[in-house]
């Protein structure tokens, strides 16, 4: 498989963008205590997020590096993934040439570029286990399945050790399907294509 | 819930590091009302004191809580309470109060946008000037803004430390980015930060003043229910705490707060200087802000521009004489803040020759002031 657009790096931030109560922070969170504690690179993780409990625009940001952080917040980003259509035309811009996107394709139906990582993961968390809520850790699956930024182990720990202990089940065949999901998406598109889709790992 | 005691590194937001810090400090009581971004302190304290044997209380309001704190403490509880902007305000009467009554207590604001109600949920730095002028008279206060998560945990002792030991309010200035951004850290194990307590008198009740004029300036401090007898007002007052309007008398109270700072003034300055050996300009900022700072100084460096960057942990007192040696050593002095330049106005007071070489980065729509914003405005300026 070529890899035309490698992004191998020290430091890469990504940005988790949805709607308020699509559990935006809590996948940040997840994130970001995966890469930190579980796969000892450092992490911050910030949020913007409106006054509203549900509804209205949310994001989670979360930048990791094996040195010292003090870009706390960054303009760009390596990787994007958008649970809304709103998160989508509003963030779409600050996704670097090089980046990674990934999109919920049951909410997000106008996507502006072929470069993109296009899976129904709100349908796929109902499916899997019965609740669209979690659709955020469907995410995270599909962010391990198409990089390397993350371990899918990793992700295991950080949601049995953060997740409350009812949901822990729930969010595990979440993330299973997210990761198979994306690994049978990209195994599926045509060459051309799939060399369109960065291959974003930590050295 | 982890203990403040937890050694191995983790995952904390700033509000959590807070908490654990003034659990680790010794504080025992918490009387607040949530506001964002500083709700997780409280719920973290009403979570966790239970099992310590503290005491946590949802006040009516902000006005309530910081009574509460001052009455908490004047048993001789290590008191606190969180809030954000529009708490801030209501508070700054009992602010005075504590500075006058000489209570030991400390407040946590995690800066939003304002003024009034603003943008809850987004960042700021607006309340700079209010932290050290909001309460009425001139009063001795200290403030503290933390830059990292695990600031959050060692200036909030810090804060408890110099609010116990000079019998003053103490205020942490945290911003939305700071309380709410988790970064991983490791917490310094017990024991090794230390942990100041009020001094406490040593003579028989019947002897005991509450504001014994002594040669520190600082006088030991009795609890309600020790069966020592004082008198607290807001009054000014004289050594046994009952009011006076001899202008002897008042003047020597007023002396006696201004000296706390003065004579102090060493423990009272935290100043962090980064690159600065052989710095021609500086990047002067506080708080979240100077992470930027950090980060802007290693580009210039890379493009060849000796900057540094200066950080004042404790922004009041004002760090006077470390401004001064900065302004003697650099051509150029770059404050970014996300205000309309709350302290940029201090540096130009102890500039000498003109306000031309000192320059503001002010943003004011609660967007964060990048490593990348500072390059580029002292390109422009310098080159």
């Amino acid at each position: 498989m070529s890899k035309p657009t490698e992004n191998r790096a020290n430091n890469a931030t990504i940005i988790l963008s949805g709607t308020g109560g699509q559990g935006l922070q809590l996948m940040g969170r997840l994130l970001a205590e995966a890469a930190a504690i579980h796969g000892g690179l450092n992490v911050v993780q910030s949020r913007s997020y409106g006054p509203e409990a549900r509804g209205g625009a949310s994001r989670s940001q979360v930048v990791l590096s094996r040195g010292e952080i003090d870009d706390l917040r960054n303009p760009s980003c390596n990787v994007l993934i958008c649970l809304s259509q709103q998160a989508c035309d509003r963030y779409y811009t600050t996704l670097r040439d090089s980046g990674l996107f990934i999109v919920d394709s049951t909410n997000v139906k106008v996507v502006p570029t072929t470069r993109v990582v296009e899976l129904p993961m709100t349908q796929m968390a109902a499916d899997a286990c019965g609740t669209r809520m979690a659709a955020n850790v469907v995410g995270l699956g599909v962010l391990c399945g198409c990089s390397n930024i993350v371990s899918l182990k990793a992700l295991e720990a950080a949601t049995r050790s953060t997740v409350k202990a009812k949901f822990v089940d729930g969010n595990l065949k979440a993330l299973a399907a997210g990761y198979a999901s994306a690994k049978a998406f990209l195994e599926s598109l045509p060459p051309a294509r799939r060399s369109t889709i960065p291959d974003l790992s930590f050295v | 819930m982890t203990t403040a005691t937890t050694m191995e590194p983790r995952l904390m937001t700033g509000n959590e590091a807070v908490t654990l810090g003034a659990i680790a400090a010794g504080a025992r009581f918490y009387a607040g009302y949530p506001i964002t971004p500083s709700t997780e302190v409280a719920e973290i304290a009403a979570a966790m004191f239970p099992d310590i044997g503290g005491v946590f209380i949802q006040m009516e309001d902000e006005i309530a809580s910081l009574g509460a704190v001052i009455g908490a403490s004047l048993t001789g509880l290590k008191s606190f309470t969180a809030t954000s902007g529009p708490g801030f305000s209501l508070m700054q009467e009992h602010i005075g109060f504590a500075a006058m009554a000489e209570v030991p207590c400390v407040i946590i604001n995690v800066m939003r946008g304002g003024p009034s109600t603003g943008l809850p949920t987004h960042m700021s730095q607006g309340d700079v000037m209010q932290a050290k002028y909001g309460s009425h008279g001139d009063y001795p206060t200290v403030v503290l803004a933390p830059a990292s998560v695990l600031e959050c945990y060692t200036l909030t002792i810090k804060a408890f430390n110099l609010s116990e030991k000079f019998r003053m309010p103490a205020i942490i200035l945290s911003d939305e980015l700071v309380g709410h951004m988790c970064e991983k850290v490791q917490l310094p194990p017990e024991g090794e930060l230390e942990v100041v307590n009020r001094l406490r008198p040593t003579v028989p009740a019947d002897w005991y003043r509450h504001y014994e004029s002594t040669p520190t300036g600082i006088s030991p401090m009795a609890g309600f229910g020790e069966g020592y007898r004082f008198h607290v007002t807001g009054l000014a007052h004289d050594s046994s705490g009952f009011p006076t309007e001899v202008p002897s008398e008042t003047h020597a109270l007023m002396e006696k707060f201004k000296n706390k700072e003065i004579r102090n003034i060493r423990d009272l300055t935290m100043v962090e200087s980064y690159m600065m050996e052989d710095a021609e300009i500086c990047i002067f900022s506080y708080g979240s802000v100077s992470r930027s700072a950090r980060r802007a100084v290693r580009i210039l460096r890379d493009r060849n521009i000796k900057a540094g960057a200066l950080r004042p942990q404790i922004l009041w007192p004002f760090p006077k004489q470390a401004v001064e040696t900065m302004l003697d050593q650099v051509s150029y002095v770059l404050i970014p803040e996300m205000n309309v330049g709350q302290l940029r106005k201090e540096v130009e007071r102890l500039s000498h020759d003109g306000r031309g070489r000192i320059k503001g980065l002010n943003v004011l729509n609660s967007e964060f002031i990048t490593a990348a914003d500072i390059v580029e405005r002292v390109e422009h300026d310098v080159l």
